[in-house]
């Protein structure tokens, strides 16, 4: 068979009905298929836009009469400090436990089991509801009333950073899975310690596989601290909630909450790339 | 001559495997000893137990006259604490099949690492002796470039020269150009050579009985576990006494 493949190309050289030994044109496929759907789906889509842009329904005046209202930037600056705070916290935890899991020690890898495993399982909506009225359950701690102790905004860091914490540990682990093991005999080899091996040969490799997916959840808890807005949280969604119900413009105060996650969301997105770029070096993806 | 290395009855399972069945081994200072033996024989598990990579489950070995990994106490070893263990390994330089570099830091910085972050030794310093080695391996050109731009005989010689940066009294081989394209082979071999004729004691696991030969002082049969003979290439090499032996080496030469 490897004679086969040898002999293709001397056959294909030379083309039936192609005498002259000048390269023959190549003339690619018509892809008329393609040219049409595209054609169909950009029609459409233009249809759509026009719609939005001319149903006055949409209110688009209202749209940018809020836009860069105060309540607006004030409950996105809360959204956005709410990300970062819980995103920082919960993969603080989430390596933690991921190195728990990871432990020879069957002791240490059962709690980081049983840790994923409860908060993986809990809705998050449950869970806010649970540390908002843990008061019923321990009404004082250390001589503090929890109610006085444990702000909504509180309530919000904690349920989110432990929910986070559950998700963040599987990526941590995957990502540390992910790593050759020789990479970890080369640092004993070389004497190198436990943490060292960790923090220096282990987890910049580990980013790699771990970029992506927790660019996923940055993205993911962005948007999920809107569901803060159930304990009274003024984020991005419950100031806008707080000015419709005031003025009955659903619809375009929704809107305004939406562009600005969109906008987020894109900024997130391209600082991402830059992210995964910096953790490819040294590798043939980098450039 | 004293005795840089010291094996005495050592045994290793893994499971209901036994890998090693009782190996006895002394290599002397400033020697070079070659491990031949088929897959399985156990040599490269013999050569992770001497630095402590693989754990022995029965038997001792020293280095430099130090117990590897263990304290004896009366009639007992007591395992040591990491922190110990890993000192011992700066001792002990170990060049792996798989180059084992570590991808996400350039040449110069795989080298320095350990120096660095285990012997505390000043930057400048450091990074002035990885050039040094990087020129004796013959790479000095390549201190900024990170393992993947290299080719696989290249970082075999930047691993050989990771292993020396800790200036170890012992270097251990395995299957060092196993991994690598037959015209690479040379390359590796070569700066091995290199090192043996500067008096470097080391113990390498490998295939190529020409470079056993050509270098080796002593070589060491292994099969089943066991060492089955050693002694100088010329008479292991060319007149074996076991049978096993001669079987091995009409099926490799």
């Amino acid at each position: 068979m490897p004679s086969d493949i040898l002999d293709a190309p001397a056959v294909s050289a030379a083309p039936p009905g192609e005498p002259d030994r000048a390269a023959p044109r190549i003339v690619p496929r018509r892809r008329t298929g393609q040219w049409a759907s595209a054609a169909v789906l950009l029609v459409l889509l233009a249809l759509a836009l026009v719609s939005v842009v001319r149903n006055p329904a949409f209110q688009w005046d209202v749209v940018a009469d809020y836009f860069l209202t105060s309540a607006v930037l004030r409950g996105l600056g809360l959204t956005l400090w709410l990300t970062a705070v819980v995103m920082a916290l919960g993969f603080a935890l989430g390596t933690l436990l991921a190195v728990l899991r990871l432990s020879a020690n069957p002791v240490l890898r059962g709690i980081g089991w049983g840790y994923v495993w409860l908060f993986r399982s809990m809705p998050i909506l449950v869970q806010l509801l649970f540390w908002f009225n843990i008061g019923a359950l321990y009404p004082v701690v250390l001589g503090v009333k929890t109610v006085d102790l444990l702000s909504p905004v509180a309530v919000a860091v904690i349920g989110l950073t432990l929910h986070e914490a559950a998700y963040a540990a599987e990526v941590v682990r995957g990502g540390v899975l992910s790593v050759d093991k020789g990479q970890l005999e080369a640092a004993q080899a070389l004497g190198l310690g436990a943490g060292r091996r960790l923090r220096r040969i282990v987890l910049p490799q580990a980013m790699r596989s771990i970029v992506p997916p927790a660019g996923n959840m940055l993205i993911g808890t962005l948007k999920g601290t809107s569901i803060v807005s159930v304990i009274a949280v003024q984020d991005l969604l419950y100031s806008v909630q707080l000015v419709y119900h005031r003025t009955y413009q659903v619809i375009p105060l929704l809107l305004v909450a939406t562009l600005w996650y969109v906008l987020v969301t894109s900024v997130l997105s391209v600082g991402q790339r830059h992210v995964e770029r910096h953790y490819a070096r040294g590798t043939a993806g980098a450039r | 001559m004293s005795a840089m290395v010291e094996i005495r009855s050592v045994h290793k399972s893994f499971g209901s495997v036994e890998v090693l069945r009782g190996i006895d081994l002394e290599v002397a200072a400033g020697r070079v000893t070659v491990v031949l033996g088929p897959s399985g024989s156990g040599k490269s598990t013999l050569l992770r137990t001497i630095n402590h990579l693989e754990k022995v489950d029965r038997g001792w070995i020293s280095v430099d006259g130090a117990l590897v990994g263990y304290r004896k106490s009366g009639d007992r070893l007591y395992e040591l604490r990491e922190r110990e263990i890993l000192k011992q390994r700066t001792g002990i330089g170990f060049v792996f099949q798989n180059f084992n570099l570590f991808p996400h830091l350039t040449v110069l910085e795989n080298l320095v690492e350990a120096p660095l972050a285990v012997q505390r030794r000043p930057r400048k310093e450091a990074e002035a002796t990885a050039r040094r080695l990087l020129t004796r391996v013959g790479l000095a050109e390549k201190a900024d470039a990170y393992p993947r731009q290299l080719s696989g005989g290249q970082q075999q010689r930047v691993a050989i020269a990771r292993a020396l940066a800790l200036e170890p009294k012992l270097l251990l081989f395995d299957e060092p150009t196993s991994a690598l394209d037959p015209e690479l082979v040379g390359e590796v071999l070569d700066v091995i050579k290199d090192l043996a004729h500067q008096g470097t004691t080391m113990i390498v696991v490998t295939h190529e009985i020409g470079f056993a030969r050509e270098v080796a002082d002593t070589v060491v049969f292994m099969d089943g576990g066991r060492i089955v003979e050693q002694g100088p290439p010329a008479q292991v090499l060319d007149h074996p006494r076991h049978e096993r032996t001669r079987s091995f080496l009409s099926k490799v030469l």
